[in-house]
């Protein structure tokens, strides 16, 4: 790899210099902190508010839902969810009281003498299937079905239905949640730890009354957000504002401690899917039918979205004639479930994946075959019912199993099996893709706008709302820019995602950076360069000394350059009725083989080996592409082996303490073997195509079908814990032991 | 108000200081800090107390100062070619960062039931020495743990040291945690044996952790072995056995029937290095 | 109390608490690279070297920094090449890990000058990255190990 194809990080250096500056970094003066009291019944009714005579009230900054300027909810799809409760809540953990003061450990005094007297609602419900049962209104947040032929009626000479569950799965961004807030001068300026400045500054406007145009949001070094902070920061910046309003001039720090992080803050949605396959006698796919249920929580967030990219990834990269998958998003008195990396796609392909691996075993086939068999090549229709061009999955298949020596290993386990009496090995797969950008004609309601600001001495800012928060978009953007203006890397720069500073790029979601916006990028650049080459006596072609001077003439002559552009959505046909159409701008596509090995004395998993080949159009950076596919697969090991959010009798997450829930250490993460192709089909600059959730969908299916091939046992579920595996070993042998003395 | 703090160089004064102030002992503060520290309250810090310090080779078997952390225990040749299993609960112990400040003293002390190195103390049948302005006295490991929490060490005792017999050439010995992960991992089930085969049975301790409110040692199923593979030590009678001597719960971090489960492998799994029992799976 | 001990290089001497953490006491003093993830001991983020050993800051009371050397990455000399291979391996990439997991790398090459996978596996478990797979971690610390 050379310097140009892999220049350093953009955030590197004050990334491992320690000088990115986070939001508990900030070191505001004279700074109130501030906490959050909460509800601890899951739904009912606030009766009171008891305020402790102990404690001299007038030192503090209080905050209740009577404070609110604006209108009390924290605007999102829709406005359900309030900003502070001040009747009745849905679950536990819901905001009631706010209170600042400069000491924290009086700020701790006050916080314990407040008394939130609570009245219980109706019976709560927790999960999914007592969730359907409770058949009265309100309780689906939203269904979508996608219909391709008809699977009701659909025959086949093989059948197989099976349940497939997921888990919630915790964030974990090792920086926890936070936002500074302070009004001055009519202006409320917060910073903090965000995926998405406008989404904060559309919900803090609702809320505060102020005109969009008086609230401005300065992301900071974002430690790690994986989705978890797309919206729940709308929350916290509306609770520092609403405290800043009244205390003007003082900065109000409203940072989470991990504890409350945890319990709060939205987590993967947990998922059931009911898959039901039909085949020929040969293997081919006849029908689809799938049902799959997602547990939105309390409230509605972001739950629509996430179902509606659940709902078209259900029935995966294959040819089918008849499709039918339903969605339901559901509610429960959880506090709500939000967008985590993958954003209900890795829940629904999981369900997939098992099930075709289980459909293999019904027919006799091996789960490679079936895959041969069934996969989307050139010219086939997806079960989007959209035509597929220039991509061969067969092939990423066999690639994938050559690379990974899939064979020779399968016999190497055989052998281990046939010998070894205390574990078992085995490998499995998974194939899949994912769709990169906004579902459907989402890009086009959001119509992005970025651009560049080129100054006189040649030097380039690029001017977006996006946030850099690990994944590598300012150094991804940074090269496209560089590419398009053929000047050096170092010349451009990301500007701080100010709302006050740059346009509204969208959300930094759904893998659409470098795709949507490098596009847009590629365009403002070609303004650029024909507005110099009008105006600043630009060469064709140029080198980046020309680039300077061009620049410098055309400051000179017609002052500041700014080229701003906006997202020209495809004319794409997406029916929002049967879910039929071009649902992405572009996939990705993927084979994903796991091997493990499973302890028979301690039934734990191990993974041996990981490796991942992936159709992504064009690497921008290869290090920062590889970065992004190894890292999400090793959270994608996490939510299949060892995540669990266990829930307390309130419906919030019992196990939250670092302690308590179990990420993959480096002790724990096989070697994660990546390899790209590149055929330059991708929607975004010069053929990319987004990566970041992709490598979030395979491991759990492949993991899970190696554990199925190692044991010969039939796990549906993630995640799968020793104590899973304990207990299918067991079933399987008819409770008896599974190692005999 | 702000508590006090005292860090004395000097045993007598720190014993002093014990009997008299109702001070909380420091030694790493690993396991203090990560909950329920409060900066405000009063402590007697060990750690500068030399007396309580370093590895000894003795006639009745190695001592170890109550202040030798994880790491010196780890990486230390007396123990890792004499106290194998020492070595390797004490690098099982947390990561790197904590094993660096945890002591053996701390360990014992906070009396987690969890602990990595108390199985490992009741396998090699450990003494514990406790000081005290009264003196020094002396007490087999496996009376420490009194119940969940408690231990024997009075208020005005501290955790001296620990003297531990080497055990025989040719002993056979086995250690295994089973955590929640491969690394930095809270034990749900841990299990040490050492011993050696007798004229007919086995002589052997075995420690077990996270398997009931106090580290385990497991009497009954020793007891079952003593008589070797006869029908008096059948695979049904010695799961019985460890089952008597076990209590294990369900808990955030497992459950009951899989600690159960798992803590007879590892019986198995251990009692595999002996030759009558190397076919026990 | 009074506290003597040497951040980066620079001598300290002032009254503290003698129970407050280490992590905060560095934090105020400017060694924002210390960060705390968690508080309690688990992640890492929060790592320094007491006297060359890793030490999370977070569970360190000042009584003990008395007399104690104190190294943060603001205290790594500016063309330290370990740093540089983070940089470009992918061995960084939230960032919220890496102030910790660069020391966590530098005391591991301090004692084991070519470390193997395994070896780093074992050494860095106790610094939590949610971000990395580790992989470009390990890559950065193979590049420096190299001759
Ligand atoms: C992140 C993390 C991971 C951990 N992982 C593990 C693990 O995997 N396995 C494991 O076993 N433990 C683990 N622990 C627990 C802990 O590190 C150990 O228990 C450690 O050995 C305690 O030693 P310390 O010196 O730090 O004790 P301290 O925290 O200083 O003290 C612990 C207790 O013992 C008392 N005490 C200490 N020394 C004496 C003495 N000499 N005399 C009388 N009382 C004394 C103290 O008053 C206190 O009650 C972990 C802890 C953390 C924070
Ligand atoms: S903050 Fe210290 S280890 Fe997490
Ligand atoms: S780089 Fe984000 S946690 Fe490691």
């Amino acid at each position: 790899m050379n310097a140009r194809e892999c220049p350093p990080r953009k955030d590197g250096y004050d990334k491992v210099r320690g000088r990115a500056r986070y939001v508990a970094d900030l070191g505001r003066a004279d700074v109130l902190h501030a906490c959050t009291i909460r509800t601890r019944l899951p739904g009912g009714r606030v009766a009171a508010v008891h305020w402790g005579p102990e404690v001299a009230w007038a030192e503090y900054v209080v905050v209740t839902g009577d404070d609110i300027p604006g209108r009390n909810c924290v605007q999102m799809i829709t406005d359900d969810q309030p900003a502070l409760v001040k009747d009745r809540f849905r679950h536990a953990g819901e905001p009631v009281v706010l209170l600042a003061h400069p000491d924290r450990r009086a700020l701790a005094q006050a916080a314990a003498a407040v008394r939130i007297e609570e009245e219980p609602g109706a019976g709560p419900v927790f999960d999914i299937d007592a969730a359907l049962a409770r058949a009265a209104d309100g309780t689906v947040f939203q269904e979508y079905e996608l219909r391709k032929g008809d699977a009701a009626k659909a025959a086949a000479e093989i059948e197989w239905r099976g349940t497939y569950v997921t888990g919630a799965q915790e964030h974990l961004y090792i920086e926890p949640q936070g936002m500074v807030a302070c009004y001055q001068d009519g202006t409320l300026i917060i910073e903090g730890s965000m995926q998405c400045p406008y989404y904060v500054q559309a919900a803090v406007a609702v809320a505060t009354g102020l005109p969009a145009g008086s609230v401005r949001i300065r992301p900071c070094a974002t430690g790690g957000a994986f989705g978890g902070k797309e919206e729940y920061p709308s929350h916290i910046a509306i609770h520092a504002a609403l405290l800043a309003l009244k205390a003007p001039g003082r900065s109000v720090s409203l940072i989470y401690d991990r504890a409350e992080d945890m319990a709060v803050t939205p987590k993967r949605h947990p998922s059931r899917s009911i898959v039901r396959l039909g085949a020929d006698r040969h293997g081919r796919l006849r029908f689809m039918d799938i049902d799959f249920v997602i547990d939105g929580g309390a409230y509605v967030t972001l739950s629509p979205v996430v179902l509606s990219r659940g709902v078209i990834h259900a029935a995966g990269p294959y040819r089918c004639p008849h499709v039918r998958v339903r969605g339901r998003a559901v509610a429960t008195n959880h506090p709500p479930f939000g967008a985590f990396r993958g954003f209900g796609a890795p829940q629904s392909i999981f369900a997939l994946e098992c099930a075709m691996d289980d459909l293999a075993r019904h027919l006799g086939v091996s789960p490679v075959e079936l895959r041969a068999r069934n996969l989307l090549g050139d010219g086939d229709v997806s079960p989007a019912g959209q035509r597929v061009e220039g991509i061969d999955m067969p092939g990423i298949l066999r690639r994938a199993l050559a690379h990974s020596a899939y064979d020779e290993r399968q016999k190497a386990c055989r052998a281990w099996n046939a010998r070894e009496k205390r574990s078992r090995r085995g490998l499995g797969i998974a194939t899949f893709y994912h769709g990169a950008g906004f579902t459907g004609n989402g890009e086009r309601h959001l119509a992005s706008r970025a651009g560049l600001r080129v100054r006189a001495e040649g030097t380039v800012e690029i001017l977006c709302s996006n946030t850099e928060m690990g994944q590598g978009m300012q150094t991804t953007l940074a090269q496209i820019v560089a590419d398009a203006l053929t000047i050096p890397y170092d010349w451009v720069q990301v500007a701080v995602a100010d709302t006050g500073d740059v346009p509204n790029s969208g959300p930094t979601v759904a893998s659409r950076t470098c795709m949507v916006v490098g596009r847009i990028l590629e365009q403002a650049a070609a303004d650029v360069l024909e507005r110099l080459r009008a105006q600043g006596g630009l060469p064709v072609p140029h080198d980046p000394q020309a680039f300077a001077q061009g620049c410098a003439r055309f400051h000179a002559a017609c002052g500041p350059l700014v080229c701003m552009s906006e997202y020209v959505a495809p004319a794409s046909a997406w029916n929002e009725a049967t879910f039929q159409g071009a649902p992405y701008g572009s996939f990705a596509w993927a084979c994903y083989v796991a091997e493990v090995e499973v302890d028979l004395v301690t039934y734990a998993v191990t993974v041996r080996d990981f490796f991942a080949l992936q159709e992504v159009g064009r690497i921008v950076h290869p290090v920062v592409a590889a970065g992004q596919i190894e890292g999400g697969i090793a959270q994608g090991i996490g939510f299949a082996l060892t995540e669990k959010v266990v829930f307390g009798a309130d419906g919030v997450m019992a196990n939250n303490r670092v302690t308590n829930y179990i990420l993959p250490t480096s002790a724990d993460l096989p070697p994660i073997r990546v390899v790209f192709e590149q055929n330059g089909q991708g929607a975004g600059p010069r053929g990319a195509t987004g990566i970041g959730e992709l490598p979030m969908d395979g491991p759990a299916p492949a993991i899970v079908n190696a554990i199925n091939a190692a044991l010969g046992i039939a796990l549906s579920g993630v995640p799968v814990l020793p104590e899973d595996v304990m207990a299918a070993i067991e079933g399987a042998k008819g409770g008896r032991h599974a190692i005999a003395l | 108000m702000s508590g006090r703090w005292w860090r004395p160089r000097d045993l007598a004064c720190a014993l002093r200081i014990r009997a008299q102030e109702p001070a909380v002992c420091v030694a790493g503060a690993t396991d203090l800090m990560a909950g329920g520290w409060d900066p405000a309250g009063s402590y007697l810090d060990l750690s500068a107390l030399a007396a309580l310090a370093g590895i000894r080779e003795t006639e009745a078997g190695i001592e170890i100062g109550a202040l030798v952390t994880c790491t010196a225990l780890g990486r230390h040749a007396v123990i890792r070619a004499r106290l194998p299993l020492l070595a390797q609960s004490a690098a099982a112990t947390g990561s790197r960062a904590i094993q660096n400040r945890a002591t053996l003293g701390g360990n014992v002390m906070n009396a987690s039931p969890a602990a990595d190195n108390p199985p490992v103390l009741l396998a090699y049948g450990a003494q514990v020495r406790l000081a005290s302005e009264r003196g020094l006295r002396s007490l087999p490991y496996e009376e420490f743990h009194t119940g969940y929490k408690t231990t024997a060490c009075a208020a005005d005792e501290i955790v001296h040291s620990f003297l531990v017999p080497v055990p025989d050439a040719g002993s056979h010995q086995y250690f295994r945690k089973v955590g929640t992960r491969r690394a930095q991992a809270i034990s749900k089930v841990t299990l040490a044996l050492a011993g050696q085969a007798g004229r007919e049975g086995l002589c052997v301790r075995i420690g077990l952790a996270s398997v009931g409110p106090v580290p385990v040692l497991a009497r009954t199923a020793a007891a079952v072995l003593r008589a070797g593979r006869t029908a008096a030590c059948t695979r049904e009678r010695l799961q019985e056995a460890l089952q008597a001597d076990i209590a294990p719960q369900d808990d955030i971090r497992s459950t009951r029937l899989y600690r159960d489960r798992v803590a007879f492998n590892l019986l198995k799994e251990a009692l595999c290095g002996f030759p009558t029992w190397s076919d026990a799976f | 109390m009074r506290l003597r001990c040497s951040v980066n290089g620079r001598r300290l001497a002032e009254t503290v608490c003698p129970a407050d953490r280490l992590l905060d006491y560095l934090r105020a003093r400017g060694c924002t690279s210390v960060k705390e993830g968690c508080g309690e001991g688990e992640c890492g983020a929060c790592a320094v070297l007491l006297n060359g050993r890793l030490v999370n800051s977070c569970l360190v009371p000042l009584a003990h920094a008395e007399d104690a050397d104190v190294l943060t990455v603001e205290g790594l000399p500016d063309d330290d090449p370990l740093s540089g291979h983070f940089v470009f391996e992918g061995g960084t990439q939230c960032g919220m890990c890496t102030p910790g997991m660069v020391l966590a790398a530098h005391a591991l090459l301090a004692e084991c000058p070519r470390p193997d996978r395994a070896r780093m596996q074992e050494a860095l478990a106790g610094n939590l990255c949610r971000c990395t797979g580790f992989e470009g971690i390990y890559r950065a610390i193979a590049r420096a190990a190299a001759p």
